[in-house]
């Protein structure tokens, strides 16, 4: 099942190890099997009560209307909350770190910008109450046009989803509508390579699925603050998230969580913190909301879709001498993290090979759907698929065994990466020459002798010079082209960055969150 | 009318840690009165092991038996500060916190032995079974026990210790890109076997190989867990999942577990894995991190031995039989390619 | 609300309590009864977090109501040690690390004890089947799987 090759890399390590290295029972295996793991929802307090929201059945309406007056009087009610409630209506997840504009409420106020999004709140005996209740409440939508394909909501016209980001875009830099990774003359590459292959992939949203639900239980304490009993995957994230939108020092709350019912990303976007802490300010009562799994599967944010374009040059040697790859993250409504995972997918082009030629923008979108978050692999799993599958297109083309091809093509020691810092701790290639043995995948010679440590460096450090407007577009007569046949892919020129005046001197948030300067100009220390 | 296998490959890196650094993490080690040790986090164990390596790295550290150690998560009054648990950054940043904190803890509790032993800390070892010793001569020790008894009530000494890890954050050139995101990689190839049936359009696993560099192994039973149940997650992703079926269109969403699509036990199949290990320079004990990547190469290798099976490409997840389908008879009929 | 009472064995001990119209074992169990073994998952019977047995029989305590429990005995996850010592298929889980988050656990346990109450020799493909109705989303179910058959084959596997 598992092997561990210790005869590889062995001269870089010492293996002399007392604890490290062996295969000790997991510390809270017996709770697991005994059921005494404590998770979020595993605590009994006196007089709990439940809280439920109403989500709005459109992909996009402005609210005309809210009225509550029949919900507050249903059985069972203690309290319904709006957005007029929320001390601090407007946020964006990694405001915590200076990262990207507040965009989103935590309870609607004058518009819904996606099927789902929670407009207000009831708290109640029992969770029946409760959802009686939600039935109770009439709210005159007033429906919007939606857009809910990445390439359509950035055309000129589109239905504006997110009014703080007013192209559908999130703004990189304060300038630009998209990442861009420039290393070397990808034009410069496709005229000189023998082949050129562009390809369309897309991906699909997935769901975390985990077999516990996003939820919390906040009780007011015996102390005057309020404790707070999480399925988060991020104490003091979440816990400085609640201390911004309530508007309260960070210590009044006490955060209690570290084991959780699966996450894989799906528990930072601190869903239910908020609304259960408010519900327990305002009724004086421990305030249980979790997500039902229909909830969870269709409104709690998801791993969101990329659509994906690349396009390589290649020689009929196997070398790969440029990749340019066009990239959208469907964001969903709101920013929450896909605006940093698009940095992350920036720095990790073009997979872990040297190739001297590379070309990326990656943009962040946002349509009317649930907005997406992050999950396993984040910024990441997409582009290795669209990568490694061009991979092994490309190896067919130039008739190379695929498994050689990666060893050509993987970077080594001293390699110059994309982002312009030099390759180390490579093992792309042991890996690829192990996984063949293992699966009897036969291998040349040459290719078995191939290592991480050697060859590296030397040309492949170089920084080749990198335009800075795209080079002419030109075919030698010899080159075999082969598109994506459908529809071409809409290229959006970036806008030329227009002088705009240095941005006001912005407040200290009131949260204190300060915590280091911003990278994107967005907000400064 | 017939069920053709195929192979395919794939092979990944992974960044280990928040993208572009800046993501501390803390922890604090502190004895009782009788040397028995406790490292207080606020990190999160969402199933991947965070409590169970982390008193790994701390017994090693300190040199005592991983039974003298246990780890108390999480709470934040208790708790220093810690970024989360995601992006891979647990092992690496959170691991080196409580190496760091168990070196300053293991540092008094040297002072204190050599204190007791009228010797220099610097010739004393610890045995890893509970006892510091004079380097050299065995019989000349102390329990670590004794030794916390003592920096307690004699020395007026604390055995405890704090650590912070943190990859300073990195600026990002807007023209360029060139930034520093992560200061390690974990690397992977994978080769997945699939038998595709021409006329349901259903993709089977048959088996997979794999190879993994995580930098080091610390615990190779959490490992394989990481490394299997990724894997599963990998295949779910490639061909089952969707809450969009008919993306970018979103109707039609599930509800239920009866209308989104995972794989089951009967859908499972072996998985043989080699674990490689190139230490991390920044690592701790040189360790990266397994928990987001052992997905990734799946998907593609999934993809690709659908093409070795049966010729056609499947550029959009995720791969569903009706897609296979559509393939196979827009090309004519399956198109077995060369085995591999 | 009207209230009915419901008296059943839980692990082994009668209990009795008051429950409102409508509710279910899993919340009768959780909230009532105080044992927080079994899980919420989905509340929809799809995932099987919330499995207990019912006279033996393995059951989606969300989708029964509390009132059927009346009379009969119900076994959770906090009853299948005996005193002190672990049923075999804890030891098993244990030894083959049969568990990641350990939230479906208490469902997959009770899932595995049905079958080898039942059937003390599954074979691979039995323990698959009666393991089909609980979710995991952590191990890929292959050590689920293995644990099954090594308590099985360990004897003693009834309890």
């Amino acid at each position: 099942m598992l092997e561990l090759r210790k005869d590889i890399f062995a001269d870089e390590r010492d293996d002399n190890l007392k604890e490290i290295g062996k295969g000790t029972q997991r510390q809270d295996m017996l709770g697991h099997v005994t059921g005494t793991s404590t998770y979020f929802d595993d605590h009994k307090l006196q007089g709990m009560l439940h809280l439920k929201v109403l989500r709005s059945p459109h992909a996009h309406a402005r609210l005309r209307r809210i009225d509550t007056t029949e919900a507050e009087r249903a059985p069972g009610v203690r309290r319904v909350i709006r957005g007029a409630d929320v001390p601090v209506n407007l946020n964006t997840l990694l405001s915590l770190i200076n990262f990207g504009k507040d965009d989103e409420p935590s309870l609607a106020v004058d518009k819904v910008r996606y099927k789902g999004e929670p407009i207000v709140a009831v708290v109640a005996d029992s969770p029946r109450e409760a959802y009686e209740a939600i039935a109770k409440v009439r709210v005159d939508y007033e429906p919007l046009p939606a857009v809910f394909d990445v390439e359509e909501a950035l055309k000129s016209g589109a239905p504006v989803v997110n009014e703080t980001y007013p192209k559908n875009t999130f703004v990189y830099h304060d300038v630009y509508d998209h990442q861009k990774l420039r290393f070397g003359d990808v034009e410069r590459g496709f005229a000189e390579a023998d082949h050129v292959l562009e390809q369309r992939y897309q991906m699909s949203p997935i769901e975390h699925a985990p077999t516990e639900t996003n939820g919390s239980i906040a009780a007011p304490d015996t102390n005057g603050r309020y404790v707070v009993y999480t399925s988060t995957q991020a104490l003091f994230f979440s816990l400085d998230t609640c201390a911004k939108i309530l508007d309260v020092p960070s210590n009044t709350f006490h955060f209690v969580g570290g084991t959780v019912g699966g996450g894989f990303g799906g528990k930072v976007d601190t869903l239910t913190e908020p609304l259960a802490i408010l519900g327990a300010m305002l009724t004086g009562r421990p305030v249980r909301y979790q997500l039902g799994r229909e909830e969870e599967m269709q409104f709690g944010s998801p791993r969101g879709a990329e659509r994906i374009f690349v396009k390589d040059g290649v020689m009929r040697d196997g070398r790969i001498v440029a990749r340019k790859i066009c990239a959208y993250f469907d964001s969903g409504a709101y920013t929450r993290l896909s605006s940093y995972a698009v940095v992350k997918c920036a720095a990790h082009l073009p997979g872990p090979y040297t190739i001297p030629n590379v070309h990326g923008d990656i943009y962040c979108v946002f349509t009317n759907r649930t907005p997406a978050t992050a999950m396993r692999g984040f910024g990441v799993t997409a582009m290795d698929f669209a990568l490694e599958c061009q991979m092994d297109k490309l190896a067919h083309l130039v008739g190379i065994d695929p498994m050689e091809f990666r060893i050509l093509n993987a970077y080594r020691d001293g390699d110059m990466k994309a982002h312009r810092r030099e390759a180390k701790n490579t093992a792309l290639i042991e890996c690829v020459q192990v996984a063949a043995e293992k699966a009897k995948w036969p291998l040349r010679e040459e290719a078995k002798r191939a290592s991480s440590r050697k060859d590296g460096g030397g040309s492949r450090a170089a920084m080749s010079p990198t335009p800075q407007d795209p080079a002419p577009q030109r075919a030698a007569a010899s080159q075999q082209r082969t598109s994506y046949d459908r529809a071409p892919p809409v290229v959006t020129q970036p806008p030329p960055p227009t002088p705009t005046p240095p941005p006001p001197r912005p407040q200290a948030p009131s949260h204190g969150a300060a915590r280091f300067s911003s990278v994107f100009g967005t907000r400064r220390r | 009318m017939a069920r053709h296998r195929g192979r395919g490959i794939a092979s990944i890196n992974y960044p280990i840690g928040m993208n572009l650094g800046g993501d501390p993490s803390q922890a604090l080690v502190h004895s009782n009165p009788s040397g028995k040790f406790t490292v207080s986090l606020s990190s999160i164990d969402l199933g991947q092991g965070m409590k169970s390596v982390t008193r790994q790295i701390c017994a090693e550290t300190l040199g005592v038996p991983v039974e003298d150690v246990y780890v108390d998560t999480a709470d934040s009054d208790t708790g220093p500060h810690c970024m989360g648990s995601f992006a891979s950054r647990g092992t690496h940043r959170v691991g080196n916190a409580v190496m760091a904190a168990a070196k300053e803890a293991r540092g008094v509790m040297m002072e204190a032995a050599a204190e007791e032993l009228e010797v220099n800390a610097a010739d004393l070892d610890t045995d890893g079974r509970g006892n510091i010793h004079v380097k050299g001569a065995p019989h000349r020790s102390i329990s670590t026990k004794d030794v916390a008894i003592a920096a307690q009530f004699k020395q007026g000494k604390t055995i405890s210790g704090r650590g912070i890890f943190l990859v300073p954050l990195s600026e990002v050139n807007p023209e360029t890109g060139e930034m520093s995101p992560a200061t390690c990689y974990a690397h992977a190839c994978l080769v997945a076997e699939v038998e595709v049936d021409d006329e349901t359009g259903e993709v089977a696993m048959v088996r997979m190989d794999s190879a993994y560099e995580l930098g080091r192994a610390l615990n190779p039973r959490l490992v394989e867990q990481q490394l299997v149940g990724g894997a599963w997650m990998g295949v779910s992703h490639a061909l089952f999942e969707t809450p969009e079926p008919y993306y970018p269109d979103p109707a039609h969403g599930p509800r239920d577990f009866v209308e989104y699509l995972m794989p089951g036990p009967g859908d499972i199949c072996p998985h043989d894995i080699a674990v490689l290990e190139r230490p991390a320079a920044d690592g701790p004990f040189g360790a990266k991190g397994p928990g987001e990547m052992c997905a990734n190469p799946v998907l593609p290798a999934v993809a690709n031995a659908i093409f070795n099976a049966v010729g056609v490409r499947m550029d959009e997840l995720p791969i569903t039989p009706e897609k296979v389908l559509r393939a196979i008879k827009a090309q004519g009929g399956a198109r077995p390619q060369a085995r591999r | 609300m009207t209230k009915t009472p419901l008296q059943f064995r839980h692990n082994g001990r009668e209990v009795a309590v008051f429950v409102d119209g409508g509710v279910n074992l899993l919340v009768a169990l959780r909230e009532l009864i105080g044992d927080m073994t079994p899980k919420f998952g989905c509340g929809q019977g799809g995932c099987g977090a919330c499995s207990v047995l019912i006279d033996g029989e393995l059951h989606l305590s969300c989708l029964t109501l509390a009132e059927a429990a009346n009379g009969r005995s119900v076994e959770t996850l906090d009853g299948l040690k005996d005193g002190p010592n672990l049923h075999p298929l804890q030891r098993a889980f244990m030894e083959q690390f049969a568990a990641q988050c350990g939230y479906c656990t208490p469902g997959m346990l009770m899932a595995a004890k049905a079958l080898l109450d039942r059937n003390p020799s599954p074979t691979r493909a039995e323990v698959v089947e009666a393991i089909s109705g609980n979710i995991c989303r952590c191990t890929g179910y292959e050590p689920i799987v293995n644990a099954v058959l090594a308590a099985a084959s360990g004897g003693r596997a009834r309890a």
